[in-house]
């Protein structure tokens, strides 16, 4: 072990500590030994944040199932008034867009600023054409008032007196809310590295940005891939 | 394992550097702005204690209306039982959500860890700046919903009392939402720094068992507290737009609050005891002169307590109307908590065992510790057996029991924690005279105020009630008079720390003759932590003789 703790030592040797050949890289923070390390780290905590992410709404999964188990009937019938076209189209939108994201993460991966710029807005317009048509499902829904809690005021269900639909709608809304607000949050995001990206900032030597709004990007489709069967697909 | 000796140089001789953290670049704007884990643990540092105090008066006041059945004072009635309630809830949110939690991590941990592994800074700077910030509004929103209302559902914020009473309890769990934000981002942090930044020729296993510990909490706070987070905004949607999830008048469940708030909220515990043990592990091996006696089974014990902590959340709800068999299976899993924490205590105690020991300040609050963390670790074997428990629930005996662990352990192990790194974080040495009375004075009323409410317990006082039988007099005045001696100990120890800040710098580089690396630089630490990027030659704890006499 001596000997190796050497090696690295005379590496971080100066009074800085840390190596000399990637102080011309303006990115580099100065707490980091080197780009691959800060790299490594930023990675580290990108997925440190999906996890999170991940058991945030995996408490909602969880308070779903249960209620499911509680109004088996009531969840079934309740989820036929949610448009299964519209939902298989948002589906099929935001695949296109995880494959533009990824397309994207390489084409700055290879230093093609051109191709990254039009990918990036490839998936910025997907993110978009999402909210739109997740915005004709809600003004359907708020039109029959198929709507959480006591503003439930939907006619002619089958079963009176059940709290069931209005639960269903419940956890949908909060769901499918706190996914929107997340493709939102997808958008400033993308944005916020388009512009960079314009700027000619990314390339093979640095483009963590990118990498990370890609894992970003991709937790948020694979979110909305386990929401769709979940909430149009009920047998 | 071979460790080389050539690492000791004895830095205690060096000149104390001119410019370090505090000076350099002084003013209140760069403080603010700074990035600087060292600056950002101090600002952490003066915030909790601020929460601390004011949670202190509260539990004062709680315990001066408790003394007597009537609750007069000097001819009038202290406080009304409305008051009461909202005394108590805020003592309990201010002291769990805006003290201990961020206490010893996001505190101590900021200014110690990175210094421990060698390294510059956390991982993310701007963020941990950012964290704390998010404390800071979250703290402004906890102290708005006081001014401007009220919360009386008690720190758990149970449903249906907290969707349907009045007042502020919308803001007080959005306040909580955002300090869980502050708590994630210390946590991300700090996982990320223990994975990438460890100085060179630092393995997992020659990590000093703080950083173990912290490491350990930051995994919680990150795959917990989102829960909490999703919790609350259920909650206030709930509140504000009656979506029914927790309301069973429009389907809901109140237990499903329950479930999801434990879920978060027994991990927290663990939040909150694990820096704790972190911390004595340090003070226990540094002044016995001793090597920590079963290193890998005290870091392995804090990353099993991590994961422990989070399938025991039902034994919150025994009386609540889980399934039978959900309760025995939940009281099975909470004895399995004993092992990992029975490790540690005895690996501490097989540590001092022959041991050189010196009993300076922290080394007290050590043993207290010890003896305090017995005693609420044992009673909570009493809440986890479901015949015991049945009669307990609710009781003083709970309230004794869960102060004798977040206090008697991780409060008293944070103070003792300060102490051992106040020199290294001001580069002043407090009097030690005071500050070890002060800690006396901390052992005997917190023992006085809360060993009685075991007896009440047992005896049946229910926790929370503001009216008691006329018979629970004596103990309920005692318990009272032991939390004036408790307030007066930590007084006295405030004012000699605070006191010592009004001298020059005196703190030697290494005061207590500590092993690990923060005990390598100067007191206080330059800005940059090191002069030169530290190597590990030497495992942490290494106190052989030919080692230390060097």
């Amino acid at each position: 072990m001596s000997t190796s703790t050497t090696d690295l030592h005379s590496h971080g040797g100066d009074s800085h500590g840390h190596g000399g050949h990637d102080h011309a890289d303006p990115h580099f923070q100065h707490h980091f030994t080197d780009m691959e390390q800060q790299f490594d780290t930023s990675k580290i905590g990108m997925w440190l944040f999906l996890a999170t992410e991940v058991l945030l709404f995996g408490g909602l999964f969880v308070g779903f199932g249960l209620m499911q188990a509680r109004y088996p009937q009531e969840f079934l019938e309740a989820h036929e008034h949610l448009q299964k076209p519209l939902g298989a189209l948002n589906t099929i939108v935001l695949l296109i867009s995880s494959y533009t994201m990824v397309m994207g993460v390489l084409s700055a991966q290879r230093s093609q600023t051109k191709k990254l710029v039009g990918y990036l807005s490839a998936t910025i317009v997907c993110a978009c054409i999402f909210l739109m048509v997740k915005y004709f499902e809600y003004a359907h829904k708020f039109e029959d008032g198929l709507l959480p809690g006591h503003w439930y005021s939907h006619k002619g269900d089958l079963i009176p007196n059940s709290h069931g639909y209005a639960t269903f709608f419940s956890f949908y809304f909060m769901m499918t809310g706190l996914h929107g607000i997340h493709i939102l949050a997808g958008i400033v995001v993308l944005l916020w590295i388009l512009i960079r990206a314009k700027r000619g900032e990314f390339s093979k030597a640095y483009f963590t940005p990118v990498d990370l709004v890609g894992l970003y990007w991709h937790l948020v489709d694979l979110i909305w891939i386990y929401l769709f069967p979940l909430y149009y697909l009920i047998k | 394992m071979e460790h080389t000796l050539k690492s000791q140089a004895h830095v205690a001789d060096r000149p104390r550097p001119v410019k370090n953290y505090i000076n350099n670049d002084p003013g209140i704007w760069s403080w603010m702005t700074t990035v600087d884990h060292k600056r950002i643990g101090v600002m952490y540092l003066v915030g909790v204690l601020s929460a601390f105090l004011i949670g202190g008066i509260f539990a004062l006041l709680v315990r001066l209306t408790l003394m007597t059945p009537n609750h007069m004072l000097f001819g009038k009635v202290l406080m009304t039982a409305e008051t009461y309630n909202r005394v108590f809830t805020l003592h309990g949110a201010i002291m769990v959500f805006l003290f201990i939690i961020p206490s010893v991590p996001a505190a101590l941990g900021n200014f110690v860890l990175p210094l421990m592994l060698g390294a510059k800074d956390v991982a993310f700077p701007r963020l941990n700046l950012a964290s704390f910030y998010l404390w800071v509004i979250g703290a402004i929103m906890a102290v708005m919903s006081m001014i401007f209302g009220a919360v009386d559902t008690g720190w758990t914020f149970y449903t249906p009392y907290s969707t349907s009473t009045s007042g502020t309890v919308t803001l007080m769990t959005m306040a909580v939402f955002v300090l869980g934000f502050s708590s994630i981002f210390t946590g991300i942090n700090f996982v990320a720094t223990v994975h990438k930044l460890r100085a060179p020729g630092m393995g997992w296993f020659e990590m000093p068992l703080f950083v173990w510990g912290i490491y350990s909490t930051a995994i919680i706070q990150v795959l917990a507290t989102p829960l909490l987070g999703i919790t609350l905004v259920l909650l206030a949607l709930e509140r504000v737009f009656n979506i029914g999830i927790f309301d069973p008048k429009i389907g809901g469940d109140p237990v499903l609050f329950q479930h999801f708030f434990w879920f978060y909220s027994h991990p927290a515990v663990y939040i909150m005891i694990l820096p704790g043990m972190a911390i004595i592990s340090e003070l226990i091996p540094t002044f016995s002169r001793k090597t920590m006696f079963g290193y890998r089974a005290v870091a392995y014990s804090s990353v099993s307590l991590a994961l422990l902590s989070f399938i025991v959340w039902g034994h919150h709800m025994f009386v609540a109307g889980q399934s039978q068999l959900a309760t025995v299976i939940f009281s099975a899993l909470t004895f399995l908590v004993a092992i990992p924490s029975g490790v540690k205590m005895f690996n501490w105690l097989g540590t001092m065992y022959k041991g050189n020991i010196s009993l300076e300040t922290p080394m007290l609050y050590a043993i207290s510790f010890l003896l305090l963390f017995a005693i609420g670790g044992l009673t909570g074997i009493f809440l986890g057996t479901l015949s015991t428990d049945v009669h307990l629930t609710d009781t003083y005996f709970v309230v004794a029991h869960f102060h004798y662990v977040m206090m008697g352990g991780t409060v008293i192990a944070f103070i003792g924690g300060l102490h051992y790194w106040w020199p290294k974080m001001t580069g002043r040495m407090y009097t030690e005279k005071w500050a070890a009375i002060g800690c006396a004075l901390v052992f005997w009323g917190f023992n006085q105020t809360f060993l009685t409410q075991f007896f009440l317990g047992s005896k049946g006082m229910p926790r929370r009630y503001y009216n008691y039988l006329d018979q629970f007099q004596p103990l309920h005045a005692f318990s009272t008079y032991g939390s004036w001696i408790l307030g007066a100990g930590l007084f006295l120890t405030a004012i000699n720390l605070l006191a010592s800040l009004r001298k020059p710098y005196d703190a030697p580089d290494n005061p207590w003759g500590g092993t690990t690396l923060e005990w390598q630089t100067s007191s206080p630490p330059i800005t940059h932590n090191f002069e030169d990027q530290p190597v590990l030659e030497r495992a942490p704890y290494d106190y052989r003789p030919e080692v230390v006499s060097h």
